[in-house]
């Protein structure tokens, strides 16, 4: 549904995707995991049209996206800092992006989850971080779209929340969407990701379910493998072998 | 009252008119057929009243001193060949006639009535189309002008004459006149001991009221607007010009009122609005300026350094775009007590004057007299900043143009 | 685009700028009128005023807010959402509302005074009309600026210098330029250059009701016939127009091909 075809894109002479390729499954939760500067924001930014990339493509069931944005409304996308016009309260919110988005979206039960009946007539300004996060994940999760990118969903929220966070993922999953999202928490990973895309200096360098990640790194759990894969000593066939596959 | 005053006074100057005369009719249903052969038959003292109807008869001589009234204003058309009405006796008196079409001519100043070497005329209440000259009176002495509404169609100042012309003439009045599209509304040339007075003057393409080597003449309570500049006072001395009206004369050479050569008169009480210089001064000299209003001129004064020892006290400068300027370094005239509004100082003893001088010239009105099409920059932000520092400290603007004491509030009497 | 203008006008409509923007145009114009002898001093007063300030605070209020939604901007891009409609939303909603309190505020002390004679209308509307032509004019520079610089400090650097340019040093330039080319007829250079800069030309038409007569004062033939007609006044609006459409089609541009 999604594929990134030899996509190169630098800032400044900083090179930070390097003819990149890769296909997302379909259907499955995949993390997208990598040393800062990897170009893990930069690829996702390219799929929603925020950043243009210098050469390549990007297809959307198998539409190329560039100068289009009508693909846009099959993607909910949860953006790292969740920044709202500070003078809105929350229903306010929710009723400009389902104007915005002319989406029908259910905002009821997600209120109900994350507890945030209380704040919905506050102004945003008003309201703490973790508040603020679970507004973002409401914007985001409201709507029915097959596609849902997440860039660091748990940043600031409290451990019931994350829990509840994951429940969701789980089920949309399950609901037969396609998710892909970011993130620095190892655990959450372990929980989600069906598969993980590992991003290196610009390429995919990686891309698999977490055991084969943890067969070919040779540790115990997926913290130790990402590690020792951006310290430089992992096996060069998992390397090989995983863009043998994909080429 | 005007009016009433006007006919009080006709009977004052002219005792001939009181004595009884006959009367002689003039018309198509009356004995004379024509003014000619009914002036022919006039003798002096005697009335002659004109009908109703239209007379083309040439010029006219009037060479008795008659009356010739009009009835019902009667037309007298000139055909635009002829002068029309030529007077040459004494205490002649003409009044309710048209007189219309006269002829132009570039050689001979033809007019509508011509008066020469008279005295004690007054032509009253006529009016006066198409004319090339309105009233012309030459070396005429105690003569009367008034209530008569004089209209021309000049194009062109070379081919245009005045609505009212007097040369070499003495004790005239001209009183509650409409004068209008000539080339000069007033045209004065060796004119002395005259009054002006409550007449308006507009549309005309050179001057309202034109002065010319005139002495000891009171202009009072006139209106002067749209003209190509309202008044013009030029080689003259002890003119009075008081309560008229400045209005509206715009364009490059344009003035409310421009003086130049002229000595010892006084300028008061006076209303100069929306001219684009409300009073040149070019060698005026003991001139007293006092009670007028300047309001809503592109410059209320401009003064060259030529003009000296003039008074400036009491006047109202309000919303002029420049309230004063000069082309010279040194300032020899003299500004006090008048309101400028945009004075911006206090009066903190509450005398009713303000305690900081003003400087009505500004840095930006030197610059203009030396860039023209720097008026463009009028009211940016830069100016108001270059016009600050030479009002803290003068290197361009003569530092004695100042008012010491300015007015708070503007003067009413 | 519609519906962001709508949004971007509530939120302001929500923020003490716009109060505090109306309350000073209501304030200053009350006084004026209330200290000033007649209505057409306290319009003087205000054009100078409005043509310092409406360009600097709608460059400012642009560029602050562009930088203090930047990621909410991110958020709106990542909708189904054409690029340019959201950018030319924000814009109309924020030079709107700017323009709503500034003609607010200067229109309801007129109307208190009751100081509405056929030429103060003529007149207070060509200063609306100015103070809204700058207002666009200004805000879509300021999305020049803010869309270039990622820096804030370099952006409301850039946004205060093009100010005080247009404010004041051009005009500086100006006059130093037709002081130089005295000896030749500067019409046409004064007038060319006030149409490169949009603070002259709302200052022009201004001009051409208040100053009429002084500039009839000069005796440039080319001066004559552009203030003596409608012909300034016309060229001069339309001027203005292009000054607005001119910046915004190259932000939009700029923004065409931004990395968000």
């Amino acid at each position: 549904m999604i594929e990134f075809i030899n996509l190169n894109k630098s800032f400044s002479k900083n090179l930070v995707l390097d003819n990149l390729n890769l296909n997302v499954s379909e259907g499955k939760i995949s993390a997208v995991l990598g040393p800062n500067g990897s170009g893990k924001s930069t690829i996702i930014k390219c799929l929603l049209g925020l950043v243009l990339p210098d050469s390549g493509q990007i297809l959307f069931d198998r539409q190329p996206i560039r100068n289009t944005w009508q693909y846009r409304e099959k993607i909910d996308y949860l953006p790292q800092i969740a920044r709202f016009p500070e003078n809105l309260a929350i229903s306010e919110l929710i009723k400009m992006i389902t104007d915005i988005r002319q989406q029908q979206g259910d905002s009821e039960a997600l209120i109900e989850l994350f507890e945030l009946s209380p704040f919905m007539h506050k102004k945003i300004r008003h309201l703490s971080g973790g508040t603020r996060q679970k507004v973002n994940i409401l914007l985001t999760f409201m709507f029915n779209n097959p596609v849902i990118i997440l860039d660091e969903p748990s940043s600031g929220l409290d451990p019931v929340a994350i829990i509840r966070l994951k429940d969701l993922i789980h089920r949309e999953r399950d609901n037969g969407k396609t998710i892909l999202f970011t993130s620095h928490i190892m655990s959450l990973v372990e929980d989600l990701a069906d598969e993980i895309i590992f991003l290196l200096e610009g390429k995919v360098y990686f891309q698999g379910s977490k055991e084969e990640i943890l067969q070919f790194s040779d540790k115990p759990n997926l913290e130790n493998a990402i590690a020792s894969i951006i310290s430089g000593d992992i096996p060069d066939p998992l390397k090989k072998k995983h863009l043998a596959n994909y080429l | 009252m005007i009016r009433a005053l006007t006919i009080w006074l006709m009977i004052s100057v002219a005792p001939a008119f009181v004595k009884a005369g006959d009367t002689l009719r003039v018309g198509a249903s009356s004995h004379f057929k024509s003014i000619k052969a009914g002036l022919l038959q006039a003798e002096k003292g005697d009335v002659l009243l004109i009908e109703k109807g239209f007379y083309a008869e040439g010029t006219i001589l009037i060479d008795k001193s008659i009356t010739i009234a009009g009835v019902g204003r009667p037309v007298i058309d000139g055909e635009n060949k002829h002068e029309i009405l030529q007077i040459t006796a004494d205490s002649v008196l003409i009044t309710g006639l048209q007189i219309q079409n006269v002829g132009v001519s570039y050689t001979k100043d033809f007019a509508g009535i011509t008066g020469e070497k008279v005295s004690h005329c007054v032509i009253d209440d006529n009016i006066l189309l198409n004319t090339f000259f309105g009233i012309y009176l030459k070396k005429a002495k105690n003569c009367r002008i008034t209530n008569n509404k004089i209209v021309g169609q000049a194009a062109k100042e070379i081919s245009s004459g005045n609505a009212i012309h007097l040369w070499y003439c003495k004790n005239i009045e001209v009183l509650n006149n409409k004068v209008n599209k000539h080339r000069d509304g007033i045209y004065l040339e060796f004119v002395d001991s005259t009054l002006i007075s409550h007449n308006l003057s507009e549309h005309n393409l050179r001057y309202g009221l034109h002065f010319m080597f005139s002495n000891h003449d009171n202009y009072i309570g006139n209106t002067f607007r749209n003209n190509g500049a309202g008044v013009a006072v030029m080689f003259s001395k002890q003119i009075q010009m008081i309560d008229n009206n400045f209005l509206n004369n715009w364009g490059a050479a344009s003035y409310g009122l421009l003086l130049k050569e002229i000595y010892d008169g006084k300028i008061e009480g006076n209303t100069f609005s929306m001219n684009t210089i409300g009073m040149y001064g070019e060698s005026a000299t003991r001139i007293s300026i006092a009670h007028n209003d300047f309001k809503q001129n592109g410059w209320a004064v401009k003064f060259l350094g030529s003009s000296m020892d003039n008074e400036f006290t009491y006047n109202n400068f309000i919303g002029n775009t420049f309230d004063l300027t000069t082309d010279s370094g040194r300032n020899n005239n003299r500004y006090i007590h008048n309101y400028w509004s945009k004075y911006t100082g206090y009066d903190l003893d509450k005398d009713g004057y303000g305690d900081v001088p003003y400087r009505p010239m500004k840095l930006f009105s030197y610059i203009i007299n030396k860039s023209g099409s720097s008026i463009i920059l009028l009211r940016s932000f830069f100016m108001d900043l270059i016009n600050f520092a030479e009002k803290v400290t003068p290197v361009f603007t003569p530092a004695t143009l100042v008012d010491n004491s300015p007015l708070m509030k503007p003067y009413h009497d | 685009m519609i519906k962001i203008l709508k949004y971007t006008c509530f939120d302001m409509l929500r923020s003490w700028w716009s109060y505090a923007y109306f309350l000073f145009y209501f304030v200053t114009s009350a006084t004026l009128l209330n200290f000033s002898a007649d209505a057409s001093r306290a319009i003087t007063s205000l054009m100078n005023i409005i043509i310092t300030l409406c360009p600097l605070i709608s460059t400012l209020l642009v560029v602050m807010y562009y930088y203090s939604s930047r990621e909410f901007i991110e958020l709106l891009l990542a909708q189904p959402l054409k690029r340019s409609s959201l950018l030319k939303g924000q814009f109309i909603g924020l030079a709107g509302s700017l323009s709503l309190s500034f003609t607010f505020g200067l229109l309801i002390p007129f109307l208190i005074f009751g100081l509405l004679s056929s030429e103060n209308i003529i007149n207070l509307s060509t200063l609306i009309g100015i103070g809204v032509l700058l207002t666009f004019i200004f805000s879509a520079l300021g999305y020049l600026v803010a869309l270039h610089h990622e820096n804030k400090i370099k952006g409301f650097g850039t946004a205060i210098f093009i100010w005080l340019f247009m404010a004041v040093i051009y005009d500086g330039l100006f006059l130093f330029t037709l002081v130089l080319f005295n000896d030749y007829p500067t019409d046409k250079i004064a007038l060319g250059l006030s149409f490169l800069n949009p603070i002259d030309l709302a200052r022009i038409i201004m001009m051409l009701k208040l100053d009429i007569s002084a500039l009839m004062g000069y005796t440039g033939a080319l001066f004559n016939s552009f203030f003596g007609s409608n012909t300034g006044l016309i060229i001069s609006v339309a001027a203005s127009i292009i000054w607005v459409i001119f910046p915004t089609h190259l932000f939009l541009r700029k923004a065409a091909r931004k990395d968000f």
